[in-house]
This record gives C-alpha cells, sequence and structure tokens, in this order.
C-alpha cells in the first residue's frame, strides 16, 4: 500500500526541483531529491502510474 | 578486554552512548495531539507511527513521566478497531539513520548486540510486542516485553543479537527501525526472538488490546539503545543537544504573529525573494510546508509593506532553501526589506525525517 496519499502535485518552477502537492490533505512543496521520504514516495506512484506531476505555471 | 576497558570504549556512563534522539520526549516541535492519518505519520521529534486500521489514535506529549524524567509519549485509542485484521497495524517506530547505526555494524560478521532499554505504561496489561527492523523492511528480530499492572510505569530491557545479514544502510538512509505494536495484526507479527527475512512490527501472540479497547492508553520514554549485551541507566542530554539534533529531521521556522522570516527583495515588481536557513545541516533537502491566507506574509519597504498570502519554495539544500512570491506582491524591482509572518497562523516548517 502507498505510505501517504498525495494529489494535486506540480512542480514550482520551470527546473522541476520542487513539487508542490497535497500529502494527506496538507499542502507540502517537496523537493526532488531521492533522500526526501516525500520525493521518493511521489516517485513511487508516479512510476506506478497512479501520480501525475503537472507542469510548473 | 577488560569490562572496564570496554565500558570506556562504548562510552558507557557518557550521554553518547544511547543511539537514540529524543528519548526522555522532552521536544515536540510540531506541538498539540495529533491524530495519526493512514500510514506514516510524525510525532513527537523522532516519533513515527504508521497506523492502518479502520479505528483513530491519538498522540501527544505527557507529563506523566516515571521518576527521573519530565515526559512521555502519550498514544490514546479514541476509536478502537474491534476486529483487527490480518494486515491492521498501528505501531510506534523509531527510525534511525544509517550514518548512525553504522558503528553497529549488522549485515556482517562484526554486527554487534544492542540492547533497547524504555519505561512504558498502559492501561493494557499483558504481553505486548516489538521488532527491531532494517531499513528496506525486509529483516526483522521480534521481541515481547509484559506489563503487569495497569498504569503503572515499568523498565523493560530486550537484548537483540547483531544481525549478520541483511542489508543495513550505512548512509543517511533509513537504516535500523525499532518498533512497539499497539495492535498488530499476524501479517506483521512474527516469531518472538529470532531473526527472519520479513516486515515485522511486532511479536505473534502479542496483544492488541491497545488498538480494539477505545480510550485505552500506552506511554513511552526513557528509550535508549546502546551497544551492550546489558542496560545501563538512561543517559540524558540536554534539553539544547536533544533539540539540535531533532532539527536534523525536522525544523519549525516560525509559527504566529509578528516573527521574522529574513530580508527579501524585489526580484521583480510582481516578485519578492528570500531564503530560509536551517539551524543545523538537515539529513536530507527538506519538505517545505507553509500555512497560507491572506496577507500572512509581508515584505516591509522603502516606508510601506506588501502583504502576500503564501510562500513558493524554489531551490533546496541541506543547508538552506529559497523562496518567492509571485501571485500578490506589487513593488519596485531591486529594492529590499524584512519579510516577516504575519497572522497568528502563519507557519514555516521543514521536514527531513527518514
Amino acid at each position: 500500500m502507498n505510505e501517504m496519499t498525495i494529489t494535486n502535485a506540480q512542480y514550482t518552477t520551470t527546473a522541476n526541483t520542487t513539487i508542490i502537492c497535497k500529502i494527506g490533505g496538507i499542502r507540502m512543496q517537496v523537493p526532488t531529491d531521492l533522500d526526501n521520504r516525500h520525493y521518493v514516495e511521489i516517485k513511487k506512484q508516479v512510476d506506478a502510474g497512479t501520480l501525475t506531476i503537472a507542469d510548473a505555471d | 578486554m577488560s569490562k572496564a576497558r570496554q565500558l570506556a570504549d562504548n562510552g558507557a556512563g557518557g550521554q553518547h552512548k544511547n543511539l537514540v534522539i529524543n528519548g526522555g520526549m522532552q521536544i515536540h516541535e510540531r506541538g498539540g495531539t495529533i491524530t495519526l492519518g493512514t500510514g506514516l505519520t510524525t510525532t513527537l521529534d523522532r516519533m513515527t507511527f504508521f497506523k492502518s486500521h479502520g479505528g483513530t489514535n491519538t498522540v501527544e506529549q505527557s507529563t506523566v513521566a516515571p521518576v527521573g524524567f519530565s515526559h512521555s509519549l502519550k498514544a490514546i485509542t479514541t476509536v478502537a478497531d474491534s476486529s483487527v485484521a490480518a494486515t491492521d497495524r498501528v505501531a510506534m517506530i523509531y527510525r534511525m539513520e544509517g550514518l548512525d547505526a553504522a558503528k553497529l555494524e549488522f549485515g556482517s560478521s562484526s554486527a554487534k548486540t544492542i540492547t533497547i532499554s524504555f519505561y512504558v505504561r498502559s492501561s493494557i496489561t499483558g504481553t505486548h510486542g516489538g521488532a527491531v527492523g532494517n531499513g528496506s523492511d525486509n529483516r526483522a528480530y521480534p521481541f515481547t516485553y509484559a506489563i503487569s499492572s495497569a498504569d503503572t510505569w515499568e523498565r523493560k530491557v530486550i537484548t537483540v543479537p547483531g544481525d549478520t545479514t541483511g542489508t543495513w544502510a550505512v548512509t543517511n538512509a533509513r537504516s535500523l527501525q525499532v518498533s512497539w505494536g499497539l495492535g498488530v495484526g499476524s501479517t506483521y507479527s512474527g516469531s518472538a526472538g529470532t531473526w527472519e527475512a520479513a516486515d515485522r512490527n511486532s511479536a505473534s501472540g502479542a496483544t492488541t488490546g491497545v488498538l480494539t479497547t477505545a480510550n485505552a492508553t500506552w506511554y513511552i520514554t526513557g528509550i535508549q539503545i546502546e551497544a551492550e549485551s546489558f542496560a545501563t541507566p538512561f543517559a540524558p542530554k540536554s534539553f539544547a543537544e536533544d533539540l539540535y539534533d531533532c532539527q536534523r529531521y525536522y525544523f519549525k521556522f516560525l509559527e504566529g504573529n509578528n516573527k521574522e522570516v529574513g530580508v527579501g527583495w524585489y526580484y521583480s515588481s510582481s516578485h519578492v525573494s528570500f531564503m530560509f536557513r536551517y539551524p543545523t545541516t538537515m539529513r536530507a533537502t527538506p519538505t517545505a510546508t507553509d500555512s497560507t491566507g491572506t496577507n500572512f506574509y509581508t515584505i516591509y519597504r522603502n516606508g510601506g509593506s506588501d502583504g502576500f498570502n503564501s510562500v513558493a519554495f524554489e531551490n533546496g539544500s541541506t543547508e538552506s532553501y529559497s523562496a518567492y512570491n509571485s501571485s500578490e506582491v506589487s513593488g519596485t524591482a531591486g529594492q529590499a526589506g524584512i519579510v516577516r509572518a504575519t497572522n497568528a497562523s502563519s507557519k514555516i516548517e521543514f521536514d527531513a525525517e527518514i
């Protein structure tokens, strides 16, 4: 099972350095760092096809 | 080698023998009563819970504590789960970073015996369970401990032989972890007293009473993990030392009105930039959380002010994070000022938990 419920994911910068999303209903901004547990979970869900990250505005 | 030499080498009697940060439960930066969500929830600093069941649990810092301690972690079952399915579980987990666990040499023939000691108190008596495991969730050593008297502090000691196989991180990744099951189904429970290739949070036969009983309570404090085959007295650190160590994993930059962020400047007429620096190097580039609302933050510049509602984080590292707002601000490019939180509900947090 997923360890976190993640929704509304979108990169905050065109360099894709940070993702804004909701985790467990809370607004969070997650760096694209594989040592960050939130990003590891985001990547896992993206790789599984259950989450999509929108481009930066 | 003499016992005295061994004790000296291991720092026994010194405050650095304990591999647990915030074992005395004095640090609760997030504050308040925390309702566990599905999956992982961090509560008091460094104390994570995993919950997957139909009931509700809350966790808070308590001043109910055994002699010699000022605080404990208190878990309460506010809504019981009367039927614990095989995959149901709620457990407190202390997750140790590999850089700290490396000295134990798990996964090698030199793996050291460890001893876990803690003070526990519960309204539910009987045999309780837990488990030591690795960060890959595929090595586990379940254990049991008995609570003989309800609502009474008891010190428990668990000695675990070092695991000579398996993968045990020696980097900043998740490594050795200790779980205390408050109600764990059969899938995540194993035979006590032996290493196995499995993901466990408790031992077979342990009570699930904390989970199945409304208003059941479970307290813990004085957690110590040491590279010894016996328990030594809990080695407290100063509050400041424990707080500093905790901030490698979580740091509340500000909460409340009139709290300073720092210097900000107009990169353009509609874009204000500023920086956050942490008090210590964090374990990883942290996740940032900002509370949002009308004029929660303000830049004061050129004799005036310019409010904005939220913070966008840009480029992070283990030392700092750059940030900006380009949604509500309006000023003159090149002007600088001071950025300040300007609402009682303003809050900025950084989380690099494992």
